[in-house]
């Protein structure tokens, strides 16, 4: 396949996790908001911040609040991290890759676009914004599922999950960076109200409080939190699940082009160091640190990937 | 200009007849709510925009994608008049490319004194850098799209050859497929030929006119500007219905002596290109240094037989509007055979007689850019305010090459869906021929386009026009 459609197909599916993860941040936020008012201001504050979008946010609005944050997030087309323009971005990819896709997935993504541009028109009103919310999640899933159920497994496959991988594991790593701190053993007042909203947060925000309470009953601890989120590979956006989902198509792509790629040399690295580290050494020797090298390793890896499979060049 | 008593109607003969072709198709859709018409017409949009059949207007901002309105009564035509038309038309098709292969070799066209050596000496589209070259299995022009207006029941006239990038193919295919989802019952009922073999057979031209370099089976790749161009749905629909890679220039490069693209295990030769690009940007080494969408050096590769280009460059010579007035003797020099189809009269403005009678019957004729396309740059006398004409008239005495005229033809209508009903509008026809080096496939019907104002004889989809679902019977 052309290089440019791998190139394609990786970012048009970076692209819609991309809404997905935005669309649960701002749940999360929400649902805080919600029942902590005071805490209010610093969650959005920590939303913006997982985004990543800090700097840009703060050259458009004041103050943090629903309102700018919601439209900041949502709907402001500057915001190259906003659902409107990621969803933009990924259905340009998709229409530069179409000959790669099936007509079903083609066609869920471009309804996707229809769906969310029409519905991200106007500023979303507070009652509003959990059917907004909703819908996003549901559009990107559709996708999703004509992917699927529809596509070949083959190397376009590879490099779509690649890319839905890649930016599903920076953004669990993200989320856990920002709040690492209610994460420490030393800071955490165990049982208090104010960590379990936080930790609430945390799990809401990868869609994770059920199953979390499913696997660990009422034994609600930090650590267990951040092995859930990092190592448990039975989490489908923990760090762990992502990573093996990394390596294994890197080494399908491996065999399929019968030569061992650079890309999948770093990512088995990358696993099976995460694999040799127990959560109370990665929590002992600083999650923050951790976390940082672990996002700086997913940035180089997704770079090797483009080189390797010549995206670009 | 008004709904004139004496415009060919497809559908309804004098007195309100029902024609033939149309006989069945009449019952059904007077047996049919009226009202759920219009909703199944509402119903055709949603369809186009969900699959995305659109098409980019430039220099519009706001909504860059558009749709082309559909209209959801198929314009109808017997076996019979189609296999006459597509004689006229495979005649038509092989003389072009016979006219195409002497005009790069010995020109004896010109030498015979058939048509005059400036036509191709001063004509733009004439590339000589293609003379002496033999194309991969002969063919020039792969894929040819022939414009046909119709006047009366057996009169049938060529408008123009497009013989370089015919557009409009993908239209046909979508019409149908939408036609048959929406009314299922209707082709139960009525037996239409069908055009879904189109993307198979040029799948099948393109791979037999591959170049003598090419081992095994060939790769075949859709050559498009990209994303932002007009044409983009089509030519991503096309590659992907083929099989084909769709490419941009910057995916390419010259390796070997061959073309290769850019794959994720490296540069991989490619054996043909049907490339939506225009001539001008296909190579910047050897055309339009400019150009960021060709390949440098493909021309090379081309000339020394390490690919096949289709259609071949140099191919928009032939269908150039001053050569067009010159279309019947060239069928008939190459044929040895009366033409079938009739070209429309046409005076070259660049002939001083004719420029005269141009001059003086302005208001009757419809003027036309020599190299222009998509009914910009043109005038429809009738139609025509004052003002225009002077301009046109100013035009034409300052660069009479650049024109040609012809009669106002009355174009036949067809009835299109409106809120009142039935109603009448004039129409086109683009069949869509496909040239191998053994043989010559005609889709059955076509594109046609339907110019959807009241009285309007301007069909193209950029100014209004919209389509409609084309059908030929079953013997």
């Amino acid at each position: 396949m052309l290089g440019k459609s791998a190139g394609g197909l990786f970012w048009m599916f970076r692209y819609l996790e991309r809404s997905e993860n935005l669309a649960r941040l701002l749940e999360a936020g929400f649902r805080i908001a919600l029942t902590r008012s005071s805490a209010a201001t610093s969650e959005w504050q920590s939303v913006i911040a997982t985004a990543g979008v800090t700097e840009g946010f703060v050259a458009r609005h004041s103050e943090y609040n629903a309102p700018n944050v919601v439209d900041f997030l949502l709907r402001d087309r500057d915001n190259t991290s906003s659902v409107r323009y990621v969803i933009e971005q990924a259905r340009t990819n998709a229409r530069l890759v179409r000959t790669a896709l099936t007509r079903e997935v083609w066609e869920a993504t471009n309804e996707c676009w229809m769906v969310l541009d029409q519905a991200l028109q106007r500023p979303i009103r507070e009652r509003d914004l959990p059917s907004v919310l909703a819908t996003i999640k549901q559009q990107s899933t559709l996708v999703r599922g004509t992917l699927v159920g529809t596509m070949l497994r083959n190397d376009i496959y590879n490099f779509a999950r690649l890319g839905t991988f890649i930016e599903r594991t920076d953004n669990t790593a993200r989320i856990l960076d920002v709040k690492y701190y209610v994460l420490l053993p030393s800071l955490s007042h165990i049982g208090s109200s104010l960590d379990n909203v936080q930790w609430e947060t945390i799990l809401r925000s990868v869609s994770a409080n059920r199953s979390y309470r499913w696997l660990n009953g009422e034994d609600i601890n930090p650590t267990s939190i951040a092995d859930f989120l990092i190592l448990d590979r039975s989490m489908p956006r923990s760090i762990a699940h992502c990573m093996e989902e990394i390596v294994d198509n890197l080494d399908q792509l491996s065999n399929r082009y019968g030569e061992r790629s650079e890309c999948a040399e770093q990512a088995t690295e990358m696993f099976s160091k995460l694999d040799r580290q127990p959560i109370d050494s990665i929590l002992a020797s600083g999650l923050h640190e951790f976390l940082k090298g672990f996002i700086q390793d997913t940035g180089q890896l997704s770079g090797q990937i483009e080189q390797d499979y010549r995206f670009y060049s | 200009m008004s709904e004139s008593k004496n415009d060919y109607d497809e559908m309804f003969g004098g007195g309100g007849d029902v024609r033939e072709p149309y006989r069945e198709y009449h019952d059904w859709v007077n047996s049919e709510d009226p009202g759920q018409l219009l909703r199944k017409s509402a119903e055709a949009e949603t369809f186009f925009r969900r699959t995305g059949i659109t098409f980019n207007v430039y220099g519009d901002t706001e909504n860059t994608e558009r749709l082309i309105p559909f209209d959801v009564v198929p314009r109808i035509l017997s076996a019979w008049q189609w296999s006459k038309l597509a004689r006229g038309i495979e005649q038509r098709v092989r003389a072009i490319n016979a006219f195409l292969y002497d005009l790069y070799h010995q020109q004896e066209i010109i030498k015979a004194g058939r048509i005059p050596e400036r036509l191709i000496a001063e004509n733009s589209a004439f590339e000589p850098k293609m003379i002496g070259v033999n194309p991969p299995g002969g063919v020039y022009t792969h894929i040819v799209g022939i414009d046909l207006v119709r006047t009366d029941d057996n009169e049938f006239f060529v408008l123009e050859d497009n013989a370089r990038t015919p557009s409009g193919v993908s239209y046909m295919l979508e019409n149908r497929e939408t036609m048959m989802q929406m009314f299922p019952e209707l082709f139960s009922r009525i037996p239409v030929q069908n055009v879904g073999d189109y993307p198979k057979n040029l799948r099948r031209t393109l791979a037999r006119s591959a170049p003598s370099a090419c081992n095994g089976r060939p790769t075949i790749a859709v050559l498009t500007p990209g994303i932002h161009n007009s044409a983009y749905f089509e030519h991503s629909f096309l590659a992907d219905q083929m099989g084909a890679e769709l490419v941009e220039g910057h995916d390419l490069r010259v390796i070997d002596g061959r073309v290769a693209m850019r794959t994720t295990r490296g540069y991989e030769p490619i054996d043909v290109i049907y490339r939506r690009v225009d001539d001008e940007y296909l190579d910047p080494m050897n055309f339009n240094p400019d150009s960021m969408l060709g390949v440098p050096g493909i021309l090379d590769v081309y000339r020394s037989g390490g690919i096949t280009i289709a259609n071949a460059p140099g191919t928009g010579v032939a269908d150039d509007k001053a050569v067009y007035s010159y279309m019947p003797d060239i069928v008939e020099f190459y044929t040895g055979e009366t033409p079938i189809l009739k070209n429309v009269d046409t005076w070259r403005c660049s002939e001083p007689d004719s420029l005269a009678y141009v001059l003086d019957n302005l208001e009757q004729l419809v003027v036309k850019e020599v190299h222009g396309s998509g009914g910009y740059g043109m005038l429809i006398g009738p139609a025509a305010s004052k003002r225009e004409i002077a301009r046109f008239r100013k035009l034409l005495k300052t660069r009479p090459e650049n024109y040609i005229a012809q009669p106002t033809l009355a174009l036949s209508t067809v009835p299109i869906l409106t809120k009142a009903g039935l109603a009448p509008r004039h129409v086109d026809l683009r069949p869509f021929v496909l040239v191998s080096p053994d043989r010559i496939d005609i889709t059955p019907g076509g594109l046609t386009r339907v110019a959807l104002k009241k009285g309007s004889l301007v069909v193209n989809s950029s100014q209004g026009g919209g389509t409609k679902d084309t059908w030929v019977l079953e013997d």
